[in-house]
């Protein structure tokens, strides 16, 4: 198949940057990266500079590819990364507009990889369960019930890709940090810090820069992992009980 | 203090303060619309007594008693904490977004609507507009204006009932009116739900009845309020 690709490039962080059209025959089972892979080994042989995309996995797991395909990020297929997607999804002579992830919080570094180190940080401040929880327990030792399990096994399928703030059009943060706060606060190991967690991260999320959330429900619908809105008010009532309710003054 | 300023200033604090206000803000409308249905009285009212003689009491009522006038002070400090702070979000959301625009966006949501929930900041400001003008008219006429007076059982009353049903002869006025409704009706069928999501309150039993009503709050309200201008003009 024949595709006509505009993609932006960019040479470093501060450069300016524009669309440029590129010519590319695809095969309808390649995935949306290796059509690109075809389109930098033309550009390799023409020595021409190729176009810088994040990757890694190319499973749908580690969240590294990170791009907007058509104006959604990971493009048109609902639940789906930018490795996933298959170019069967695509018409022949089809033009397709590639464009980086875009947020104050996300410069871009070059072409369509954007520094996400922001995510990162947040993670750094408290995205992660400190106390001894002692060796791998006994299946059935540690009673949590079904429905809990499920729900922080939900938020846990967050990648951290950075689709949700792409999306958002307030480049919000929320269904990020909210998917790690609840993924964590759910559990008895991550209760011991769930106050100190909320508190921490959001502070991050709030000097990163990111916008505030407007429950516009855009990062949900453009989540790959399918990421629930439900975890932004599980945030809003983490956060407001470690604010107002507990005793740390910090 | 300091931890409570850090929570008002964080940006869940921002969005609890534009939630709860905004919720005070649904409540003041009902109570809004009840007094200004009185205005309708003339459909009803017994041939001897003059129209608005409901609507005139009423208005005495809300701006003498001392209960209702420590009530409208929070009201004005609501409309004015909520729209400042609507404008800050606005503001901050649209730096976080950055200068540089995508070429081509695609507005997928996954609930609700999605024009209304990314234009809360534009409607506000029509709605803010409209507010300037509605208090001006009415509220700062019957505070400081000279408005006729009505007399009714030798009480005498500022005829506020007058200088409404004069603006509501204007086809103009009542068109701007009625898209002033419309304006506060997106804004509604949004906010509504958005405020209880914004104070942790999202629950599988109760969001879908929360969404269902704040939908038909969204439509009543507006449409209760647009109601009395049309047909006052048509039919007065």
């Amino acid at each position: 198949m024949k595709l006509t690709l505009k993609i932006w490039r960019q040479k470093a962080p501060n450069a300016k940057g524009r669309f440029e059209t590129y010519q590319v025959e695809a095969n309808p089972h390649m995935s949306f990266l290796e059509m690109l892979d075809v389109l930098n080994e033309e550009l390799i042989a023409k020595k021409e500079e190729p176009v810088v995309f994040e990757h890694d996995c190319r499973e749908g797991i580690c969240g590294t590819c990170s791009m907007v395909i058509n104006g959604e990020p990971h493009g048109p297929m609902a639940g789906t990364t930018t490795c996933q997607l298959h170019m069967r999804h695509f018409r022949d002579g089809e033009t397709i507009v590639i464009e980086p992830f875009r947020a104050s919080a996300f410069p871009v570094m070059k072409d369509l990889a954007v520094d996400r180190s922001s995510m990162d940080r947040i993670i750094q401040a408290g995205g992660y369960i400190s106390v001894n929880t002692g060796a791998a327990q006994d299946a059935n030792a540690i009673p949590v019930d079904k429905d809990t399990a499920a729900h922080s096994f939900d938020a846990a399928a967050c990648i951290g890709c950075g689709a949700c703030i792409a999306a958002c059009p307030n480049a919000s943060a929320m269904l990020f940090v909210s998917a790690k706060v609840a993924h964590l606060a759910l559990l008895p190991q991550g209760k011991v810090e769930a106050k100190r967690r909320a508190q921490a991260m959001v502070k991050q999320m709030d000097l990163e820069g990111f916008g505030m959330c407007s429950n516009i429900t855009a990062c949900e619908a453009e989540c790959p992992k399918g990421i629930s809105v439900e975890n932004i008010a599980r945030l809003n009532r983490e956060y407001l009980s470690s604010a107002l309710g507990s005793e740390t003054v910090a | 203090m300091s931890w409570f300023s850090d929570f008002l200033a964080s940006s869940i604090g921002r969005k609890v303060v534009m939630s709860l206000t905004g919720l005070f803000l649904i409540i003041f409308l009902l109570i809004h619309l009840a007094g200004n249905l009185q205005l309708m009285d003339f459909i009803a009212h017994d041939p001897a007594d003059e129209p608005g003689k409901a609507f005139n009491l009423y208005a005495k009522f809300m701006t003498t008693n001392p209960l209702i006038k420590a009530v409208s002070y929070l009201l004005y400090l609501s409309i004015l904490v909520h729209a400042i702070q609507g404008w800050v979000l606005w503001s901050k959301n649209r730096k976080a977004r950055g200068s540089q625009k995508y070429a081509v966006k695609v507005n997928k949501v996954a609930d609700g609507n999605s024009f209304a929930a990314s234009n809360m900041g534009w409607l506000g400001t029509i709605i803010f507009i409209f507010l300037l003008i509605h208090l001006y008219q009415f509220w700062l006429q019957m505070k400081l204006g000279k408005l006729p007076m009505a007399y009714y059982d030798g009480e005498e009353v500022k005829n506020l009932f007058f200088i409404v049903s004069e603006a509501y002869e204007s086809l103009g006025y009542v068109i701007f009116y009625v898209l002033s409704m419309v304006a506060i009706a997106y804004h509604l069928d949004h906010g509504f739900q958005s405020a209880f999501q914004t104070l942790g309150i999202n629950h599988r039993k109760y969001t879908p009845m929360i969404k269902w009503v704040g939908r038909a709050y969204s439509i009543l309200i507006p449409l209760g309020f647009a109601v009395i201008p049309v047909y006052m003009y048509f039919f007065m």
